[in-house]
């Protein structure tokens, strides 16, 4: 019935992966959705290669939000940074793997902006549609 | 005619509305919480609009024929219903609109356009809807006016005292505020607020959007200059609203929008403006829903709206008693009776939009977010968003119980 809240979301919304802001970092971005409050902010660090060697996430906001951020948190280290530029929108919703309403697809692809930004080291991603 | 019916039966008026009866998911029936968004139709509203598609239809002003003398007769009573509503003293004063947000923008175009200037003050309130914000916004920028905001106190009330200071610093033209607040569903004391404008020269504005659904508005007891409200709130179609005026200020206003109907005579060099209220409504009406709202007076009225307001007031207390108990809940309602049909909430720890979401899945229909007021969330209650629970005629006890079961569902989930 709770299609949307299932353990494992719930688990990665209560105990996220990866949480606290690095410092030092490398680069960092941060965003958020004024409509419902939901914030986050990335931090990595990374080799001489661009590879990301850490990954700290700073910020509050619902679950799915939250759950996101954590789950690609965890892909994201041992990763090229021209990897990241390349994650997509169904990316993210394939690695949720619950089915995500239109009002909530903000919130899940809340992460999925933050982690652009701080690939291409700029200070937001603008929205595509 | 309906005679207003003394005892007030929610089950009767349930059977009127065709939509509370479908179950959102299996097993779980249409609890809605959300007529502040927007209300509910019955099925009295629906005929009416249908019976005009269906029989009536023709535009309205112009035809010679009978089937537009009909149209035209029937979306100029709706018009009169609506006047002897609010107790408007005349038609001429009833200004058919989009909704609130129309009728605001109508109003700030051309009373604020021709009235307002650099060094001039408006004054609004810490809790107004966008509506009563970004209209003004706009014209600042250009007129260069300066816009005050009366604060909302931690009882969740309108700062009086400030209101009085800002009104004695000067250059007040106007003043304009809710009658109910959207989110804390404050009743503003507005006799007091128009006395104290009045007697400072200024004219006031009042967005009663969240009041004329819910309980008997004067227009001549309040003496208000100006006042907004939208049909779809009160059981009548989306699509129409309705601005109040004064006459002696309609008249010496300029038109908003120009075009067919608005106007008396045109020629290549120039135009003149038809009498009120047509001079403030240019081009087709929306006439099946000027029927609707017409329609949804007849339908208020024949329950009578202080039944309505006792069954609202009655709900609310439950609603409050019962939220109060629930750990981690913090509501943002002042006490009553300064307070309408609405329960706003915020339950920790859990986000409200996933209190929203979780309530869906029960059936529970309600709003999270900033419900258009982001000054109020983020600024003055520095909340990024609230659940707001509404209720209306056709809202039961066992909703709300519902509804408190549901929040113990959402937190079982989150904790």
């Amino acid at each position: 019935m709770m299609d949307m809240y299932q353990e494992n979301i719930l688990d990665h919304a209560q105990n996220p992966r990866h949480w606290g802001k690095l410092e030092p970092h490398d680069l960092h971005a941060a965003d958020d959705n004024p409509l419902c409050g939901d914030q986050l902010e990335v931090t990595f660090r990374v080799d001489e290669n661009n590879i990301i060697t850490d990954i700290g996430w700073g910020g509050q906001g619902c679950a799915i939000s939250q759950a996101a951020a954590s789950m690609i948190g965890e892909e994201l280290v041992g990763k090229p940074l021209d990897e990241v530029k390349q994650i997509s929108k169904d990316d993210i919703l394939e690695l949720l793997g619950i089915p995500i309403s239109m009002s909530r697809i903000k919130c899940a692809l809340l992460s999925l902006k933050v982690i652009k930004a701080a690939a291409y080291n700029i200070e937001r991603w603008s929205d595509d549609e | 005619m309906n005679e207003t019916q003394t005892t007030f039966d929610v089950e009767a008026i349930r059977a009127d509305f065709p939509i509370l009866d479908q179950d959102v998911h299996p097993g779980k029936k249409l609890v809605f919480l959300d007529s502040a968004a927007s209300s509910q139709k019955p099925i009295q509203v629906i005929e009416a609009m249908n019976y005009y598609y269906r029989h009536t239809h023709a535009n309205v002003h112009r035809g010679v024929y009978q089937l537009s003398e009909k149209a035209t007769d029937a979306f100029e009573q709706a018009r009169d219903k609506v006047q002897h509503f609010i107790n408007a003293g005349s038609r001429k004063e009833v200004i058919f609109t989009s909704n609130t947000t129309g009728s605001m923008n109508l109003l700030v175009q051309t009373w604020g356009r021709s009235n307002l200037n650099a060094g001039d003050v408006v004054i609004l309130s810490e809790m107004e809807h966008h509506a009563n914000i970004v209209p003004w916004q706009i014209l600042a920028q250009e007129k260069g006016f300066t816009i005050r905001y009366i604060p909302v106190r931690d009882d969740y009330t309108l700062d009086m005292e400030v209101f009085a200071e800002l009104l004695k610093a000067g250059s007040v033209k106007a003043v304009s505020v809710a009658h109910v607040s959207n989110v804390l569903g404050t009743v503003n004391p507005l006799a007091d607020i128009i006395k104290l404008a009045h007697d400072a020269s200024a004219i006031v504005i009042v967005d009663g959007a969240q009041s004329v659904p819910h309980m008997k508005v004067d227009m001549q007891a309040l003496d208000v200059d100006f006042f907004a409200f939208s049909s779809h709130k009160m059981c009548g179609p989306t699509g129409i609203g309705v601005l109040y005026g004064k006459r002696d200020l309609l008249e010496k206003m300029p038109p908003f929008m120009g075009g067919g109907d608005m106007i008396r005579r045109v020629t290549l060099d120039g135009s003149t403006w038809n009498d009120l209220p047509y001079k403030f409504e240019a081009g087709t009406p929306a006439i099946a829903e000027g029927i609707g709202i017409g329609a949804a007076v007849d339908y208020l009225t024949g329950i009578g709206m202080e039944g309505i307001h006792t069954h609202e007031q009655a709900l609310g207390e439950y609603a409050h008693e019962r939220l109060s108990e629930v750990p981690g809940l913090t509501l943002y309602n002042p006490d009553s009776p300064h307070r309408s049909g609405v329960a706003t909430f915020t339950l920790d720890p859990v986000h409200p939009h996933d209190l929203a979401q979780v309530l869906d899945y029960e059936g529970i229909a309600v709003r999270a977010g900033h419900h258009c007021a982001m000054p109020l969330h983020q600024e003055r209650l520095k909340v990024a968003a609230t659940v707001r629970a509404s209720f209306y005629l056709y809202t039961t006890r066992q909703e709300i119980d519902k509804l408190v079961e549901a929040l113990y569902i959402a937190k079982g989930l989150f904790n």
